[in-house]
């Protein structure tokens, strides 16, 4: 009972931290003292924080490293965008759409989540982490190849090219191949991003904390042993695995709701956003939900701030990445931590004596 | 013909992605990493080349020998200062790191060179070769490129099975513990498999960029990536597995291209790689290892 | 009616026949020992039994069901749970949590029940809680419930192992030679323990061991294995005075 509540306070303090953050942030915001580059930085900012903890599901709780979760946020991006961009005048309603929209995206994530899901969790390892990266290219190129339009007679489907699409001349187009979708309402804000990272935090925590959490941890920590105590192993995989891809999906409508344009482009939905996500996952502490929310926000936040140095800063931002990882993981330098830390502390003794 | 000609720049594409394949297949068999910078290493190689012989006027044979040289230090130094400290923790760990420095080596490029695409010249000279009264021209570049990932295949598979320092670095890469017992000099050995690799490395970009003439800061990244599919798909770890994947990848990368769609060739490459893994999931020269109980 | 019985068991790893036409027969609440030199076959027998390999031939029959070639978890849930030669913990989990997953599949609200916090995740979860620190109590690891099982004593890891065994509430427990790496003094305790447990929870169970003290002084019958076949089967002690067991063991 005693260890249920230290686990639960440990989760009130991250939910504290991110509403602080956010009421810090509002106060600054209404007194004017945010600049414009950072406010359009506050919803980006939200996104990654749900990828972060969504991708942490995975590669923390479940043990699996999985290098296509920018393919789920890009299922849901473009699913929930299509889907406000057609009701835009059925659903005047902004919020309740936008809501619909995010629904939307989770499921349709979630679905793909479970399609990729069922064939790559049988594998181990890295080729699982090769299989996610080709599955999140393979999504990339697909959404970059599809042209949809909408006429008086319905959706019309092509992989070519917009004139394919035979739309009578009052027809619009919804997505166009490689320009991808454009005319999304703008519904997403920062309020709407805390709470949907509020959500993720807290199903996330209450998952690995419950009967499921445990089933998937004991996978991860050890599968021939988990099966021979009768839990199964490819339900309790897939469960986590596309909880996961749900996530990201959510965070995927809040990412396209704030663009005007909506396009598949190698830095949003490539592979290099997965791997980004997987920097905050693992800088901020594998497994640590709460790290990576500070890992996100902090490593989103540094080339911002390091704006000022302007062509030096993304080769900063890689050096403080390489250091960071040195500094967190070397069986060397966690030597030398430790014993630094025990010194100190001596010296410290010794000087209340 | 168009489809003989389609397959041999298929064959010529997969030989480049062969030799890099080589250089992740050996580093992953022996550190059980993935070398995320690898593909950046081609790109510095490159630029080596480009700097030697268009700003220098460096004869464009000694150019290569350079940036090898280039990309030999490079790796080595790579591998000592950010993967050497971080040995024997989480594989997650080295991999982050490893990303951290395919970024740096990036913006490095980018602030000396600039984010404009430089027009690389061709170090081949050799002319194209025209078959069948015409209907059939293999350019030059495709037959250097061809023959210099068979020459490296076979060179490499003699030294790694034939010459002490690569059948250590077989040992290392079954049981390190056990290989430093033996008396294996095991950081020796991984570095000189990241000297290789590397190269390897600078000969595969020299190659790639005569075949595509535009370089840039991130021309490694793609290739990179695809090599690592590569040597994936042939089975991690093999040599001529990391060649025959390199090769099927390149084919089925350019015959898509012609024939069904050069916007899906990437994805219809990474599909057969899913079927293939889905199949056999250790790729196809690849060892089956069973968890023992 | 034994509670298992097995008959003409056999399973081969490409040429070699690792165990060949063996029998064996349990009754409910034995304390029954499986030895025989290194390699064999024991740890093999246990995987086939447990469904981590398939037999080649032979039946398999636990209190009355044909459980032969069916898969780890389908065993487990039909009553057999078994230990590690070499322990398979939950490490980077705590003491608690290990049993907890044991308890499993007898303590059941979904994960969406979970996930929300509904009445029946709290309901549950203290019936988990509750019977999990039952279960470490036995094993006096109940001051250590809230550690990570990766930060236990050698001694308390093995114990915890036949803990969370026993939380799937099984008929039948299986030990891989619990008493591997221990001392004499744990030995003497892990005797009394595994004793406590097959009476305590009315158990039965079968053992791998190499220690012939604890095999001795604890199992009523044995089974001797020796390259993959049954060498000789009976009363502890007969067995152990058997001639052809003495050879095998210490050659000629």
């Amino acid at each position: 009972m005693k260890k249920m509540s230290k686990v639960t306070k440990n989760n009130l303090i991250t939910y504290a931290m991110v509403i602080a953050a956010y009421i810090v942030m509002e106060i600054l915001l209404k007194t004017g003292h945010v600049s414009s580059l950072l406010q359009g930085l506050l919803v980006p900012l939200c996104t990654y924080v749900i990828l972060a903890v969504s991708l942490n599901l995975t590669v923390g709780i479940l043990g699996e490293l999985s290098l296509g979760h920018a393919g789920f946020m890009c299922v849901g991006a473009f699913s929930s965008a299509l889907f406000s961009l057609t009701t835009k005048e059925a659903i005047p309603n902004g919020g309740l759409r936008f809501l619909i929209a995010i629904l939307i995206a989770c499921v349709a994530a979630a679905v793909c989540g479970v399609i990729v899901g069922i064939p790559v969790l049988r594998l181990k390892g890295d080729y699982l982490a090769i299989v996610t990266l080709a599955f999140g290219e393979i999504i990339k190129n697909l959404v970059n190849a599809i042209y949809l339009g909408i006429d008086s007679k319905g959706f019309h489907f092509s992989m070519k090219d917009t004139i394919s699409l035979n739309l009578e001349p009052e027809g619009k187009v919804l997505i166009k191949g490689a320009q991808g979708i454009t005319g999304t309402p703008h519904s997403s804000n920062f309020t709407i991003g805390v709470i949907l990272i509020l959500i993720t935090l807290i199903i996330v925590n209450n998952l690995v904390h419950s009967r499921t959490g445990r089933a998937v941890m004991s996978i991860r920590d050890n599968r021939i042993a988990a099966e021979s105590i009768g839990i199964n192993i490819t339900k309790y995989k897939l469960i986590a695995f596309t909880l996961s891809a749900a996530m990201a999906g959510v965070a995927g409508a809040l990412y396209s709701h704030n663009l005007a344009t909506l396009t598949a482009l190698p830095k949003n939905f490539g592979y290099n956003m997965s791997i980004m996500i997987l920097v905050f996952v693992v800088l901020g502490g594998i497994g640590n939900m709460r790290g990576s929310v500070i890992a996100a926000v902090v490593l989103t936040l540094l080339p911002e701030l390091l704006r000022g140095l302007s062509d030096y800063r993304m080769l900063i931002y890689a050096i403080v990445l390489i250091v960071m990882m040195i500094f967190n993981w070397s069986p060397a330098v966690l030597d030398m931590r430790k014993k630094l830390a025990a010194k100190l502390k001596k010296n410290q003794t010794e000087k209340e004596a | 013909m168009s489809f003989i000609s389609y397959l041999v720049t298929g064959i010529s594409l997969g030989s480049v992605y062969a030799i890099i394949a080589l250089g992740y297949t050996m580093v992953y068999g022996i550190a059980k990493m993935l070398n995320f910078a690898h593909g950046d290493v081609i790109m510095v190689g490159s630029y080596v080349v480009f700097v030697a012989v268009s700003n220098m006027g460096v004869n464009p044979y000694v150019a290569i020998l350079i940036s090898m040289a280039v990309c030999t230090i490079l790796g080595m130094t790579i591998e000592k200062v950010a993967y050497k400290p971080l040995r024997g923790t989480s594989p997650l760990a080295v991999l982050i790191t490893a990303i951290g420095v395919s970024y740096l080596l990036q913006n490095l490029a980018l602030l000396i060179f600039g984010a404009d695409t430089k027009a690389f010249t061709s170090v081949v000279t050799l002319p194209n070769l025209v078959l069948f009264e015409g209907q059939l021209t293999i350019s030059g570049v495709t037959i250097v490129t061809v023959v210099a990932c068979i020459i490296i295949m076979v060179c490499l598979t003699l030294f790694v099975n034939k010459t002490k320092p690569g059948r250590a670095m077989i040992a290392v890469s079954e049981d390190k513990g056990a290989a430093e017992l033996m008396g294996i000099n095991v950081n020796g050995t991984i570095a000189l498999t990241f000297a290789i690799g590397s190269a390897l490395a600078a000969i595969a970009g020299v190659l790639l960029c005569s075949a595509y003439p535009a370089l840039t800061p991130y021309t490694g990244s793609m290739p990179g990536i695809k090599a690592f599919v590569a040597a994936v798909f042939g089975g991690i770890g093999s040599i001529p597995g990391a060649m025959i994947g390199g090769i099927i990848l390149g084919v089925i990368e350019n015959l898509s291209k012609a024939y069904i769609s050069s916007q899906m060739a990437d994805a219809i490459v990474f599909a057969v790689l899913i079927v293939v893994l889905l199949v056999k999931p250790t790729g196809i020269l690849g060892k089956n290892i069973q968890e023992k109980v | 009616m034994a509670l298992l019985e097995v008959k003409n068991l056999g399973i081969s790893f490409g040429g070699l026949r690792a165990v060949n036409a063996f029998d064996i027969k349990i009754e409910k609440g034995q304390l029954y020992g499986l030895i025989g030199p290194n390699g064999a076959g024991k740890t093999t027998i246990f995987n086939l039994l447990t469904g981590v390999y398939k037999p080649d031939e032979g039946s398999v029959i636990l209190d009355g069901v044909n459980i032969t070639g069916k898969k780890t978890i389908e065993i487990n849930k039909a009553g057999i749970a078994r230990t590690f030669q070499n322990i398979r913990l939950f490490k980077d989990m705590s003491v608690l949590d290990n049993v907890k997953v044991g308890l499993h599949n007898h303590h059941v609200y979904s994960t969406v029940e979970g996930i929300f916090r509904l009445p029946r995740y709290y309901k549950v979860e203290k019936e988990m809680n509750e019977k999990a620190m039952e279960l470490l109590r036995v094993f006096e690891l109940d001051k250590e419930a809230d550690t990570l099982a990766a930060n236990l004593p050698y001694g308390k890891q093995r114990k915890l192992e036949i803990a969370r065994a026993l939380a799937t509430n099984p008929k039948l427990l299986l030990l891989d030679e619990p008493a591997a790496g221990m001392n004499p003094n744990e030995t003497q305790e892990l005797m009394k323990t595994i004793r406590f447990v097959r009476d305590h929870f009315d158990m039965t169970i079968l053992l791998i061991e190499h220690d012939m003290k604890l095999v001795s002084g604890i199992c009523e019958k044995l089974t001797v294995l020796n390259f993959g076949e049954v060498l000789c089967q009976g009363e502890t002690k007969e067995v152990l005075n058997h001639p052809e067991v003495i050879t095998a063991y210490l050659g000629e």
